[in-house]
């Protein structure tokens, strides 16, 4: 496997705009996704023809004809199929796929578990926005039980799947969330899953302006989010609130939030660790308001062999072993015989 | 080691043509493996073959059941033969469900090995007889020899340190050395087989070749067999063979190609009876960096087909109808973005289910059509389970020149069947020419910007500098592949896809007819029948009917002359393991008056009902 950041021209993010207009709706989240995927990909020391995007069906997949790279937009659901192809096929290849909440967790439910405990090196951008967009607004398996939505007028009755609890259920390796708005964040937790070998799989809430505006808001809105949303970074404690004041602990039998100076001190805390047993970050992805700040940040990043590798590996082992045949020794076997 | 001698027996040999022996027991008793292990011999003595394993989809149905019946037929012979025989002339029942599941298709007269043994009161009611088919008349047709096998091989093994239990389930090489007696086989290939797969196990190798010796043995040393019988070599063309069965060939013919093309192969597959195999054969190809991917679903694994594909692979998955049917979305997407990849379908008993062991020629709609809109893939299918060598390269050839989809039907009865190949002269394999890309096409790079004669797309692989493209299912604007809803562009894209797969005709071979090309009667068929209807149409000429055979291997397009064929003759019979589908493809493509003879008992045609049916035509 030669090396991806070999001998690479300085590439910008007009290198990776292509010719086609962006069709999304104005002020979708999606534009600000886009954005910073095209500013983050040129620094990543990766040739330009070595990037292939994936995507499924819905609005987030029109995505790779709008990024100057290989692309391939595929079917509903089954994008991790075709990335898992690409990546067997030629492992030297950065392999982006960018689905939806419908795409990856309804129709493609099955694909994306078994991506992610393969292992296959590849970013999986995960458009969370609640709520089908591209058929016009029906419930979406992340929407929030009891929403009226045009398939629900008497509200949802579905209880919602959590991304990242799927996800860390799937024993993705890289398993991480952030928001459309939050360009810094967007910016760093891109560049961490591109980092990563191995799945990445990353949440990142976007909002729909037009099915689903304000979604997030609840959280994310600039007068709530210091108390209502902490950012978690390894060997840090969990600390949020508009003073920095309170911090997340476990108590011996769950989390629960405490205010530091008042019956708790930093010490109590819990410390986040990207490597914990997958319990630990399975509590902290399922944080939500009102009880708990929602989390943003890594959930978790452990090392593991990849599918592709471990493919690889097998590959060379055999070879070692075996002369590679030719048409005469493949057919010509130690069970054959002449009829004169 | 046993020392029991084995000496050449002095009693009279009478010569025979050809002998049909049908091996039937409980899905326990080996008789799979029996079966295997007489054609093996039998082929490497020199004889023709052709087999037909009949087993039960359950692993291990309730011994001495019905369902739990396991059946292996092979037909040896001194001469040519195309079918594994209509109707046994040896029947061995190691258990009265094996008897009454087989007996009605013994010849009248024909022999009947019977495991006394077996026929307890239990295992009698278990096969449903109220009375014993030993006493009560059931049996009187037939040339009946009633040994004690299980208690004979258990006494040949007494001093075999294994537990009864292990035993008794070498039986079934003692009733192979019985047979191997009666048709004066030798036991050495046996022997070697059993040593080079027991090795290690000592105790088996001595086990299963004392049972073996001693069927032998008792067959020579018992007065029940006046005369052993002896089928001559088959006067074959001179070369070097194996035996080989359609779902070795198509794993041959696969690896074959990534050869010829210098290419990698990638297969994705999803495990699915009656296709598994190839899966498995695969796996051990590792060595000439062959992918295998066990997908989590038939849909994952077409799925990585078209991503394999995109990135530059040779790509194959291999399924059964069902699966063909979970895969037809990620087909219609691989005709879409026009990228090369084989699909293969070991066609078995359906709709949905249906009998997963069983063959049939159901899927030639589905093939033809199962996909949403207008959307041509091409179609081969191998006649014989040699012939899924050729075919299966042949397919990666069409799929390649047209990037298109290419299906290759084979069936049940031709994966698992096997006969004696004359291996190809591997100097006249043509290499397959594949050519990717590297510099821009126009200016830029246009992903669809077609050649001139075949009217493909340029083939260009993520890792070129330059020639950054995006596909995708919507459709494509002609030349730049630009998603478009231009109405002119989508009629003309609709064309281009099936004029595209119509000009596969340039490298398909004429069809070939065996007899005249005018005549009373053309008999059409596909797939796996060929051995049948060969045979039949042989036999009918020889009566002196005006009858040829046309059998086509290539379905779509089909070969450039039918049209032509069809028109030397009075009537057209298509005889097909289906309710028709050729027969409609034909009549829709030709306004020909065909007829068909179509049956879906999950068994390949009987010659004598070909040979009826042609009568009753001509």
């Amino acid at each position: 496997m030669s090396d991806l950041k070999s001998a690479t021209p300085v590439l910008t993010k007009k290198d990776f705009t292509s010719d086609q207009e962006v069709r999304w709706c104005p002020g979708c989240g999606d534009y600000a996704i886009l954005a910073q995927v095209q500013k983050v990909v040129p620094t990543l020391g990766i040739p330009k023809e070595k990037f292939v995007f994936v995507s499924g069906i819905g609005c987030s997949s029109r995505f790779p004809y709008y990024m100057n790279t290989y692309g391939f937009h595929t079917i509903h659901g089954r994008a991790p199929t075709v990335a898992t192809g690409i990546k067997v096929a030629n492992p030297d290849l950065s392999v982006w796929l960018v689905t939806g909440d419908g795409d990856a967790l309804s129709i493609g439910g099955n694909h994306l578990i078994h991506a992610l405990r393969r292992n296959i090196d590849i970013k999986i951008l995960l458009f969370n926005n609640r709520i089908y967009g591209l058929t016009k607004g029906q419930y979406s398996p992340t929407s929030e039980q009891g929403k009226r939505t045009k398939s629900t007028p008497m509200g949802s009755v579905d209880y919602p799947l959590h991304p990242v609890s799927t996800a860390l259920a799937a024993e993705a390796t890289f398993v991480a969330r952030t928001i459309d708005t939050d360009t810094k964040h967007l910016t760093a937790t891109l560049e961490r899953a591109a980092a990563h070998k191995g799945s990445a799989f990353v949440e990142i809430f976007q909002n729909c302006n037009i099915f689903n505006d304000k979604a997030f808001e609840y959280f994310k809105g600039k007068d709530v989010k210091a108390d209502r949303m902490v950012e978690i970074e390894h060997g840090r404690p969990l600390r949020f609130g508009s003073e920095n004041e309170k911090g997340i602990r476990w108590n011996g039998k769950s989390l629960e939030v405490v205010t530091v100076g008042d019956g708790a001190e930093e010490s109590d805390l819990l410390v986040h660790d990207e490597q914990a047993s997958l319990h630990a970050p399975f509590l902290l992805g399922r944080m939500d308001y009102p009880a708990f700040p929602i989390a943003i940040g890594v959930f978790r990043a452990i090392e593991r062999a990849t599918y592709e590798n471990l493919v690889d590996q097998q590959v060379e082992t055999a070879k070692a072993s075996r002369e590679p045949d030719t048409l005469r020794s493949l057919l010509y076997s130690a069970d054959s015989w002449e009829v004169e | 080691m046993s020392d029991t001698k084995v000496k050449r027996p002095d009693r009279t040999v009478e010569e025979i043509e050809s002998v049909v022996i049908r091996f039937a027991g409980d899905s326990g008793d080996g008789m799979q493996l029996t079966g295997t292990q007489f054609s093996n011999t039998a082929a490497f003595v020199g004889n023709d073959i052709s087999t037909l394993p009949d087993f039960p989809a359950e692993i291990r149905a309730p011994a001495g059941s019905l369902p739990g019946v396991s059946a292996f037929q092979l037909n040896f012979s001194s001469v040519d033969i195309l079918t594994p025989g209509d109707e046994p002339d040896v029947l061995v029942a190691m258990n009265p469900a094996a008897l009454k599941t087989n007996l009605s298709d013994l010849k009248r007269n024909g022999r009947l090995i019977i495991n006394t043994d077996a026929f307890t009161p239990m295992n009698l009611r278990k096969a449903g007889y109220e009375t014993n088919p030993l006493e009560d008349g059931t049996i009187k047709d037939y040339q009946v020899i009633e040994i004690p096998i299980t208690s004979s091989n258990a006494q040949a093994l007494k001093e075999v340190d294994l537990p009864k239990k292990a035993i008794d389930r070498s039986k079934n090489f003692w009733a192979l050395g019985l047979l191997f007696w009666l048709y004066d086989r030798p036991l050495e290939p046996t022997i070697k087989w059993v040593t080079d797969k027991f090795g290690k196990n000592e105790v088996l190798v001595e086990a299963n070749v004392t049972a073996l010796k001693a069927g032998f043995a008792y067959a020579d040393a018992s007065e029940l067999f006046t005369a052993h019988y002896r089928v001559e070599r088959a006067v074959i063309e001179p070369g070097t063979y194996r035996k080989i069965t359609g779902n070795e060939a198509i794993v041959l013919g696969a690896v074959a190609a990534s050869i010829l093309a210098k290419k990698q192969l990638v297969y994705a597959s999803y495990p699915i009876t009656p296709a598994s195999d190839i899966l498995h054969m695969l796996s051990h190809y590792r060595h000439m960096d062959i992918r295998t991917v066990q997908a989590e679903d038939e849909i994952a694994a077409m799925g990585a087909v078209l991503g394999a594909s995109f990135a530059g692979a040779l790509a194959m998955t291999g399924t059964s109808g069902p699966g063909l049917a979970l895969k037809a979305e990620a087909m219609s997407l691989a005709l879409m973005t026009e990228l090369p990849c084989v699909v293969v379908d070991i066609q078995r008993a359906g709709p949905s289910t249906g009998m997963p062991t069983k063959t049939e020629q159901g899927d030639l709609l589905q093939a033809m059509f199962g996909r949403n809109s207008d959307s041509p893939v091409a179609i081969v299918a191998p006649a014989t389970p040699s012939d899924c060598f050729e075919m299966t390269i042949d397919a990666f050839r069409l799929a390649v020149r047209g990037m298109v989809p290419t299906i290759l039907l084979s069936d049940g009865y031709l994966g698992n069947g096997a006969e004696p190949w004359k291996l190809p002269n591997v100097e006249d394999l043509e290499p397959i020419v594949i050519k990717h890309p590297t510099e821009p096409n126009n200016g830029g790079y246009l992903p669809y910007l077609r050649d001139k004669e075949t009217l493909a797309r340029p083939w260009a692989i993520p890792g070129t500098p330059d020639l950054e493209h995006r596909i995708g299912g919507l459709e494509k604007a002609d030349k730049t592949g630009n998603v478009s809803y231009d109405p002119e562009n989508h009629q003309r894209m609709t064309d281009l896809r099936h004029e595209k797969v119509q000009r596969l005709q340039q490298i398909i071979p004429l069809q070939e007819v065996e007899g005249e090309e005018t005549g009373d009667l053309l008999v059409i068929g596909w797939g796996g029948t060929y051995g049948a209807i060969r045979t039949a149409v042989r036999r009918a000429r020889r009566d002196g009917r005006k009858v040829s055979h046309a059998h086509l291997r290539y379905l779509n397009p089909f070969p450039a002359n039918v049209k032509e064929v069809l028109s030397g003759f009075k009537r057209v019979l298509i005889p097909e393991l289906n309710n028709g589908q050729l027969l409609m493809l034909i009549r829709a493509e030709f306004l020909v008056d065909a007829v068909g003879y179509n049956k879906v008992y999950g068994q390949p045609f009987k010659v004598s009902e070909l040979v009826a049916k042609i009568d009753e035509l001509c």
